[in-house]
């Protein structure tokens, strides 16, 4: 008897393949450390440990059922929101708003598990737009409205709406979504934008040189960038005919996509963690910092890939 | 020992026992979560923290939630180790109030305006006992997230048990959340940066001062944002 909400093998596989790759990634790590001791190999070692954690813990979120999923994908939000109003300059006389404003977050998602495209779509950018500085204006305080009103609406997009586009693909109709359904469409997604931050650090680490952005990330170089790049349209053209609907040649442009948008997401945080002098935006996962140090990337690469996808590959029907 | 005294002291056991039990239950299953997940505690310099007593924690005040907070730091294990000083007049107003300050937060009341003797002798005491003590020397919450200077009875405790040493704690953010006067908790990430203990140095004046400069160098490591 058929299981009816049973994932399609195809998520199953790619998830044993994303273990294989943490497990080479421990061994290679682990000689490493027995051949250069010190605190940047002690860094890496904790990094991979914390990758077992979340890869684990999105694994099972994932793989047990779609509410679950989605549930798991809006706590992620909800982290990375936090994290966000927790950083920057607040108004006490706004506690009420910021209050309303994380219950954005359940009414979000469930419009994207709803998979209701309209109201998904204009939500946050339409009604919490026009919402968040009507209720400022009425609570009545004019000093540091613009300031109150900018950074809120722009944090509300940037987390919750942005990382909304996580749970929609998940929504995917099975009957367009290819092999490994919308599940596979997310792992897709997910997994090509945490390898390429993966691959863009290492090769940055083995070749990096011309810095990119030096005032906001002097990390980033241009060697880095185009090693991730790479490395993400072969892993794309290799992962995209198993998890999505897509050949190898379009996957691997989707790839590209992917590593472009990850690369902007990622600088465009650290901007805004360097212009409030921070280095990390929390200390929630050990060795890499806060949550919106590893959902930067996804913060553009998730709503780009979303309507690429939409447009280009389901032509409207996601 | 007659019977009836053998019975009360039994008697007395059991309810330290269900008290221990009450106050395990809560820490675990109420304050442990909603710090994980809705508020967020980031650590600094947890290493710092004292692995027994006696020891004073001494922390600035902006929350109900700053000594839940700080309790929640130490292991499960510790917990009815920690004693947080808490002003008499407020806590033991309401019945209900007075249950759970004494079962559950474990408090040493403090009376206000200094009507006995050695207003400190029971915290004496509790680090003669090889206690934790939690004093917040601002004296209340006052406006959240804006320091006020520190009452001076720390130096005198300091001086009266130069053993125990003052652990310097400075907390961000639990104002924001949960502000005085304020009902309603609005999940922001907190932060709580332990600095190295100092000890009593022969002069309440430069302790004082001593404890105030840790304390503003413990500040100045967050690049914490204004809240007006």
């Amino acid at each position: 008897m058929p299981i009816p909400d049973a994932l399609p093998d195809n998520v199953f596989y790619a998830i044993g393949v994303i273990y294989a790759l943490l497990i080479a990634a421990s061994i290679a790590v682990l000689v490493m450390k027995r051949r250069a001791p010190g605190a940047a190999t002690e860094e890496l070692s904790q990094r991979v440990k914390s990758w077992w954690f979340m890869i684990t813990i999105f694994s099972i979120a994932i793989v047990t059922n779609r509410i679950v999923s989605t549930l798991f994908l809006a706590l992620v939000a909800f982290l990375a929101f936090k994290e966000y109003l927790s950083l920057i300059p607040t108004r006490r006389v706004d506690r009420l708003i910021l209050l309303f404003a994380y219950w954005t977050i359940p009414i979000q998602f469930t419009f994207a598990h709803m998979d209701s495209y309209g109201l998904f779509l204009t939500f946050i950018p339409v009604w919490m737009f026009l919402f968040i500085p009507m209720a400022m204006t009425l609570a009545g305080k004019t000093e540091g409205f613009l300031r109150a009103v900018g950074t809120i609406s722009w944090g509300l997009m940037i987390t919750v709406f942005s990382l909304s586009h996580t749970a929609m693909l998940l929504a995917a109709d099975e009957a367009v979504a290819g092999p490994a359904g919308g599940a596979g469409l997310l792992l897709f997604l997910v997994a090509l934008t945490q390898f390429n931050d993966v691959a863009q650090f290492t090769w940055g680490k083995l070749f990096g040189k011309n810095k990119i952005v030096p005032k906001v990330s002097p990390k980033k170089t241009w060697e880095g960038f185009l090693g991730g790049l790479g490395s993400t349209i072969v892993g794309a053209a290799i992962a995209g005919p198993f998890l999505t609907p897509m050949p190898f040649y379009i996957a691997a442009v989707a790839g590209a996509i992917i590593a472009i948008a990850g690369f902007l997401g990622d600088i465009t945080i650290s901007a805004f963690k360097r212009d409030l002098g921070v280095k990390d935006s929390g200390g929630l996962i050990p060795g890499h910092g806060g949550i919106l140090d590893r959902v930067d990337s996804l913060t553009y690469a998730a709503p780009v890939f979303y309507h690429a996808m939409h447009f280009f590959v389901f032509s409207g029907r996601i | 020992m007659d019977s009836l005294s053998r019975k009360r002291e039994r008697g007395e056991g059991h309810a330290l026992i269900m008290k221990r039990i009450l106050q395990l239950a809560f820490f675990l299953l109420v304050v442990r979560p909603v710090l994980l997940i809705i508020l967020g505690v980031n650590v600094r310099g947890r290493e710092n923290l004292p692995q027994k007593g006696p020891a004073v924690l001494v922390a600035n005040h902006n929350s109900h939630l700053d000594t839940l907070t700080l309790m929640a730091l130490f292991p499960l294990k510790d917990l009815h180790r920690l004693r947080p000083a808490a002003a008499a007049d407020y806590f033991l107003a309401n019945k209900w109030l007075k249950w759970f300050a004494f079962n559950i937060i474990n408090i040493i009341p403090l009376a206000r305006g200094g009507v006995r003797k050695n207003p400190l002798a029971d915290l004496e005491a509790a680090l003669d006992r090889d206690e934790i003590l939690i004093l917040f020397p601002e004296g209340s919450r006052g406006e959240p997230e804006q320091r006020a200077d520190f009452k001076r009875g720390v130096a005198y405790l300091a001086k009266a048990r130069p053993d125990a040493p003052i652990y310097p704690v400075f907390m961000h953010g639990l104002g924001k959340a949960l502000p005085r006067g304020s009902l309603i908790l609005v999940p922001f990430n907190c932060d709580v940066i332990a600095g190295a203990p100092i000890r009593w140095s022969g002069d309440p004046q430069r302790f004082m001062g001593e404890l105030e400069l840790k304390m503003t160098e413990l500040a100045e490591q967050g690049h914490f944002q204004p809240w007006e």
